[in-house]
């Protein structure tokens, strides 16, 4: 009975067992997009996201005057200008177009979160991995009682003193937040980890022998992802959130650079009359964290991950 | 495990976090180029002065020495001087604390009830317009920044419709109640001076509500979600068989399990909006802890800045032990248990 059944999976070929691993992926992947897509909201964030990094990427062509936040820029024949047909958003103190400013400023909160997340996400899902199947050592004590430390006190409030500290620009800031974000992650994976190294596939591995690295990489590792991605796209928001933050107080994006929190920032000088300068920007990162909080949604609904 | 075990199983651990972030506010204190001792007497000091503040404030000593020397001076309360208000650090905590802490209260009464009202009504009129209103509005209070509100409430409520007053705590020409708690409001009633009172109630509004309305929207997500889950379990369908009144049907069986991991996120969200009240007491100009860290920040004050963040530190682990011991009254089976890795 057991020689029968064995030779009936040994029939399989490389060749056939591979296209039927492709195939059952693609079916996975048509009933995830089955799933995302009948969620309206999902497919407005989706939309979302994608019309603002569009924008952000061919901002030179889309905005209607690339100078007014790429060079030092004045016009005060047109300063002050409320929204009207030639300037979308309307004109700031020195006559530059907010509507071209903000998309630039997309720019800017976009590379900050992807820069932010491309440091954190693999530091902390690392570490996290780590704690986790090592539970109950020294090591994962070490990694866990650390985190706690920077977890112990609000991101921001870190951020702020971290980029205080440091010359006032976009690249101190990503650093600054990057140093408070990753325990979020190793926090995350450490309780995935931890629950997944008890299942019997890890135990398979450890008894033929697999590396250390092979078990956490290849085989822990792909089982903790999708709460992470989620986690990712939802971050994306928050880390906009705070970059914002941190400009808005002058510790990010230096003016003239269209930083979008600079630029509320600016404008709240000219409240309540001149209101256009500092609303538009701030409507912009509303849109910009809205729609990645949208797709986030949906992806944690399409995964079930409640943990993120 | 029981209370006393639990209690001191976290005040221990505390200890350790406390420390550990002690050792992170000296490095990031120590890292800033410049001399704080230069810093401290100004650029126009003749140097001998600054080589024997230098020596003074052990300067001089290897970083571990140093590290000593400060905790045991921050464990007796004495965080030097700030070099923005010229005052012991400790008198200026002193004084602005309370403004922050009522600030954070009266913005997480707003929380509570209007996150939680809100939810509810959402989840009794699933799928309705109400429901959705109320979702699309808790979406965007979820993803505009707190100074984002701050500006938005000022312009509206305090500029264009002129309802409520957007600076400090107290209008001009009202004279300020004794200080007794600390709180503007608490000590005017004690004061017996209501129309104090009255105005330091206006003052409050906008900026608890600019700093209440991310929590808030969170709030209403989450009661929303876990009470639609609850809805769908037995006992709800055998409490309305055996005829039990809708509203004691909500009120007792539904509310107080849904409402457990509402308060777990709300414990998490009252740490974080006080480190939102960073910009939002700076925009409204409220004197209080966060606007004073704010400016430190904003002028290298290290002495504050590290005085802040500890204080901060401290709320943040009182608030998690708390929520713990919340939940776990809310429902027993928890039991005490921490938020935390352990």
């Amino acid at each position: 009975m057991a020689e029968q059944a064995r030779e009936s999976i040994l029939v399989l070929t490389d060749q056939q067992l591979k296209e039927l691993q492709r195939q059952s992926g693609r079916e996975n992947l048509g009933r995830a997009w089955f799933k995302f897509s009948r969620n309206p909201l999902s497919i407005i964030g989706g939309v979302t996201t994608l019309i603002v990094v569009l924008l952000a990427i061919f901002a030179p062509y889309v905005t209607p005057y690339p100078e007014h936040a790429t060079i030092p820029f004045t016009d005060f024949a047109n300063a002050g200008n409320p929204p009207n047909s030639k300037n979308l958003f309307g004109t700031d103190m020195i006559g530059r177009d907010i509507f071209s400013r903000s998309i630039y400023g997309f720019r800017f909160s976009l590379t900050m979160g992807l820069v932010v997340l491309s440091l954190v996400v693999p530091t902390g899902v690392l570490l996290g991995l780590i704690a986790g199947y090592f539970q109950g050592t020294r090591i994962d004590t070490l990694i866990m009682r650390i985190t706690d430390i920077f977890l112990a006190v609000p991101p921001l409030i870190l951020a702020l003193a971290i980029a205080s500290v440091l010359e006032p620009n976009l690249f101190h800031s990503m650093v600054a937040v990057s140093l408070m974000w990753w325990p979020w992650y190793t926090r995350l994976v450490y309780g995935l980890a931890s629950a997944q190294r008890n299942e019997f596939y890890v135990s398979s591995a450890e008894i033929t022998g697999a590396s250390t690295p092979h078990i956490l990489f290849r085989e822990i590792l792909p089982n903790c992802l999708s709460p992470v991605f989620t986690k990712m796209s939802l971050d994306m928001g928050w880390v906009i959130i705070i970059g914002a933050s941190l400009s808005f107080v002058g510790l990010g994006i230096q003016p003239p650079k269209p930083g979008l929190g600079t630029m509320v920032a600016s404008g709240t000088n000219y409240l309540p009359d001149q209101w256009w300068i500092s609303l538009f920007p701030a409507l912009a990162i509303v849109v910009l964290v809205l729609g990645f909080n949208l797709l986030g949604d949906g992806l944690r609904d399409l995964f079930a991950a409640e943990e993120v | 495990m029981n209370l006393v075990k639990f209690l001191s199983r976290r005040f221990f651990h505390s200890i350790f976090v406390l420390l550990g972030l002690s050792i992170v506010i000296f490095i990031i204190a120590r890292v800033m180029p410049g001399d704080p001792a230069r810093v401290a007497v100004g650029a126009r000091a003749e140097d001998w002065v600054v080589d024997k503040l230098r020596e003074q404030m052990h300067l001089n000593e290897t970083l571990p020495v140093q590290y000593g020397y400060w905790l045991s001076d921050a464990l007796q309360g004495d965080f030097g001087i700030s070099l923005v208000t010229r005052r012991s650090v400790a008198d200026d905590i002193k004084e602005f604390f309370p403004a922050s802490l009522e600030l954070a209260l009266f913005s997480l009464i707003i929380t509570a009830s209007m996150g939680i009202g809100l939810g509810m009504l959402s989840a009794r009129h699933k799928d309705k317009l109400v429901d959705n209103v109320v979702r699309v509005f808790s979406y965007l209070g979820v993803v505009t920044p707190s100074f984002v509100f701050a500006i938005l409430f000022m312009l509206l409520f305090g500029f264009v419709l002129n309802w409520l007053p957007t600076l400090g705590r107290l209008s001009e020409g009202i004279t300020r109640p004794p200080t007794i708690t600390g709180f503007m409001t608490v000590d005017s009633l004690l004061a017996g001076d209501l129309e104090a009172f009255a105005d330091a109630g206006k003052h409050l509004i906008l900026p608890a509500l600019a700093l209440a309305m991310g929590s808030m929207a969170q709030e209403a997500r989450i009661t929303r979600a876990s009470m639609c889950e609850n809805l769908t379990k037995d006992y709800i369908a055998a409490g309305r068989a055996l005829g039990i009144p809708e509203r004691t049907i909500t009120g007792r069986f539904l509310l107080k399990p849904s409402l457990i991991a509402t308060i777990s996120i709300m414990g998490l969200d009252f740490a974080g909006g006080l480190s939102n009240a960073f910009l939002v007491e700076l925009i409204f100009v409220w004197p209080g802890l966060s606007r004073y860290g704010m400016n430190a920040i904003l002028r290298k004050d290290l002495n504050a800045i590290s005085a802040v963040i500890l204080v901060l530190g401290v709320v943040f682990i009182v608030v998690n032990i708390t929520v713990d011991l919340i939940v776990s009254k809310l429902d027993p089976r928890i039991g005490l248990r921490s938020s935390r890795s352990d």
